[in-house]
């Protein structure tokens, strides 16, 4: 409708390779990065600021987590194991060496992908249920080292206050710092997961997860792609986690127990598996769903419900909605929230005509 | 295209909805209050929770808090973190003057946040027990006994029922292994250094469904003379059971104040089974107190039955503390400002730390907040269960004060 996808000829190798090729997405890049970095932090109050902030990491941990399921086929259900373990080494870093965000947070990616490496080995051997099995141990385990080590978990209490991450004496504190704080990783794992994507790695990934034995046949190394695949996941996992424990202040373990990982699993579900637009909806879409359910419930629900019984209304029905809603998603569209952007966006390419 | 056009539609709804969340009108005083009603501690969140409507309903009813109301904005928050934190956001951008905090990970995650923005949290019964130290935390509030003064309670209670005298005794701590299962420790260990007794500890993993063995030990090879219970959940129900099916009686075990509930003696088969086990209470259980007389009939005035939670009297009663204590302290910062519902976070802080002696005829303990302490003394109260329901079986009480006080200026 508003501009043309043909007619732009590719002369030299860098244009092929450019990540977005047409004008229009040029433009959308511009604008969106002028909305996040510019409009919303200066526009919006504290509230909605610490909505987006939650949505924020929650959008680096799904997209970890689809790298895994949803790029290479390969189940986990303990992907918040990996996000404590990087909120772990963060705060032990950051109290006890003084170490800046810098180092901290590339250090908690690290040791989760190490953690989930090691996780990762019964991949090779297992593959589907029996995966999920072994993943969902090393989420038990996982968290039952933490809890049991106090070299880890910095004594009983099992959680470690952390400073707030500052940069040349730049300390971030507010709502509004930390959006720029959080909102700059996001961003480098948004553009990261899309590279990754169309790189040989990404098309190794995928190659697995729709035939391993093709693959395989292709002079894919399978286990070495499935292990990487592990490792990824975990490091964006573990760097989910280090944003978490900074964005709060405090680690935590009693944050990232199993729920917390089915939760990630339902958002790149609902999102769309193996895309990165359908992660970022599916988080923001988890994330938010529960405010949104609320906020009509409070608005509408008043007057269909009493108000002493409307708070427990309202916890019911949010249970309710959501497990609908997931139900809805797989059946009306198993692809998720991607798809459906899709589907708009085709009927608007055309648009008026019909094809 | 017709389901692509409904969505839209259906969005712009939500969105419009979300727009027009409602702020607070000028003359109410708002009030936040994170709940699980859904998560994994509902068993206490869904009688807490309707405990703390129906007081501020009644202190409503009565014309406010010097003519001011009291909006309560609750946020069920299903025990995890982000949602939490997401409620808090609320309560704080539609005035909230105080938060009531649902949830140790939560109080340590606000704690920061709390200190910042000058609102007070209160963490009745759980969170840490180093926040009872008001010139550290000054804006968190126990309000309740924590879990370090209930373990200290328990220590006294224990040497009471034991003639007096610890030296020499055994002492088996059941616990939930997890952080809050393992807070009570230090000071345990600490008592058992001071007087004399033998502590071991047991540990129950996570569901805490299975404790067999523990039990065994404790009741044929460890020979306990006393038990200190600090289980959750479904676990102080099986504990109950699987110690009177090894012959330990009851009576020589005290549960702490989260195996405490009607809902854990229910679980363990009904009162009959569970005759003579003694629960730690921070708010009077039972339903013989004259504010709960006054809800009941507030609802007759309505024309309506007293609501079904206020059976569950212990954790409906801990959700009236919470409310009487958030209004005493609102009530003090607004006569403070001679009136005015004009009141910030720091006004109610200051309120906090004026109350005293205010019990509500004996379902809150004699509390005495100060700036330095805002656990307000570490109360506690034994009930046991004898016949159908929980008697108390000591006055209000603390044990080992000073050491208490010590720790947590140390820590």
């Amino acid at each position: 409708m508003f501009h043309r996808e043909s007619g732009y000829y590719k002369t030299t190798y860098a244009a092929d390779m450019e990540l977005f090729p047409l004008p229009i997405t040029k433009a959308a890049i511009v604008v969106i990065c002028v909305l996040f970095f510019g409009l919303f932090p200066a526009l919006m109050t504290d509230y909605y600021i610490s909505v987006i902030n939650l949505c924020a990491i929650a959008v680096v941990g799904a997209l970890g987590l689809n790298i895994l399921v949803g790029y290479t086929g390969q189940i986990s259900v303990g992907h918040a194991a990996f996000m404590s373990v990087g909120a772990y080494t963060a705060a032990n870093l950051a109290t006890r060496w003084d170490l800046p965000f810098w180092i901290t947070l590339p250090a908690g990616g690290f040791m989760a992908m190490g953690v989930g490496l090691i996780v990762g080995l019964p991949s090779l051997r297992v593959k589907g249920l029996y995966l999920a099995i072994a993943t969902l141990a090393a989420q038990f385990i996982i968290e039952w080292v933490i809890n049991h080590t106090p070299a880890i978990s910095g004594g009983v209490q099992a959680s470690i206050e952390v400073p707030r991450p500052s940069l040349a004496g730049w300390d971030m504190d507010t709502q509004t710092e930390m959006y720029y704080f959080l909102m700059f990783f996001t961003a480098l794992a948004v553009i990261g997961t899309l590279n990754l994507a169309r790189s040989r790695i990404g098309r190794a990934f995928i190659a697995i997860r729709d035939q391993d034995i093709a693959a395989e046949i292709i002079g894919i190394n399978v286990y070495r792609y499935k292990l990487l695949a592990f490792g990824l996941s975990s490091f964006y996992a573990g760097v989910a986690g280090v944003m978490y424990t900074y964005y709060l202040g405090i680690a935590n373990y009693e944050m990232f127990q199993l729920p917390i990982s089915i939760d990630y699993l339902a958002m790149i579900i609902i999102g769309g598996l193996g895309s990165v637009l359908g992660t970022i909806f599916g988080a923001v879409f988890i994330t938010l769903l529960p405010v949104v359910v609320r906020v009509f419930m409070e608005t509408v629900g008043v007057y269909f419900v009493e108000g002493v019984y409307l708070a427990q209304v309202i916890a019911q029905m949010r249970l309710i909605l959501f497990g609908g809603l997931i139900i809805l998603f797989l059946v009306v569209e198993p692809e998720g929230l991607n798809k459906l952007w899709q589907n708009i966006r085709n009927y608007f390419r055309v648009w008026p005509f019909s094809h | 295209m017709k389901h692509v056009r409904s969505g839209l539609l259906a969005a712009s709804v939500v969105a419009a909805a979300t727009l027009q969340a409602a702020t607070a009108q000028a003359d109410e005083i708002v009030v936040g209050m994170q709940c699980d009603r859904t998560g994994p501690t509902q068993t206490v969140g869904t009688f807490l929770c309707p405990g703390y409507h129906d007081y501020v309903k009644l202190i409503n009813s009565k014309g406010g808090i010097d003519g001011h109301t009291i909006k309560v904005l609750e946020i069920d928050h299903e025990y995890k973190v982000p949602p939490g934190m997401e409620a808090y956001q609320r309560f704080k951008a539609e005035g909230a003057v105080i938060v009531a905090i649902y949830g140790t990970p939560h109080t340590q995650a606000l704690t920061p946040l709390l200190h910042s923005d000058k609102i007070p949290g209160t963490s009745p019964g759980f969170g840490s027990a180093a926040a009872a130290n008001g010139t550290k935390y000054p804006y968190l509030f126990p309000i309740a006994a924590t879990y370090w003064s209930q373990g200290a309670a328990a220590v006294q209670f224990a040497k009471d029922q034991l003639g007096g005298e610890l030296k020499g005794k055994k002492i088996a701590y059941l616990y939930y292994d997890n952080p809050a299962g393992r807070e009570p420790l230090p000071i345990l260990q600490k008592l058992a250094e001071m007087e004399g007794f033998q502590l071991k500890e047991f540990a129950v993993p996570p569901p805490g469904v299975e404790m067999k063995v523990q039990v065994q030990d404790i009741a044929r090879r460890f020979r306990a003379d006393f038990v200190i219970n600090h289980t959750f959940g479904k676990a102080p129900s099986v504990s109950i059971n699987e110690m009177t099916r090894n012959g330990f009686k009851l009576s020589k075990m005290v549960g702490l104040v989260w195996a405490a509930g009607e809902s854990n003696i229910m679980g363990a088969g009904g009162w009959d089974k569970a005759q003579g086990f003694n629960v730690m209470q921070f708010a009077g259980a039972g339903s013989d107190y004259p504010v709960l007389d006054e809800i009941k009939a507030l609802y007759k005035s309505e024309g309506k039955d007293a609501p079904k939670e206020m059976d569950s009297t212990v954790y409906y009663n801990r959700g009236l503390l919470a409310a009487a204590l958030h209004l005493k302290a609102i009530e003090n910062a607004v006569r403070a400002k001679g009136g005015s519902s004009d009141i910030t976070g720091e006004d109610v802080k200051n309120g906090f730390e004026k109350i005293r002696d205010f019990t509500l005829d004996g379902i809150l303990p004699p509390m005495a907040i100060t700036k330095e302490d805002h656990e307000g003394g570490g109360w506690v109260r034994i009930f046991r269960v004898e016949g159908q329901g929980f008697k108390p079986i000591t006055e209000w009480m603390h044990g080992y004060r000073d050491v208490v006080v010590e720790m947590v200026k140390s820590h």
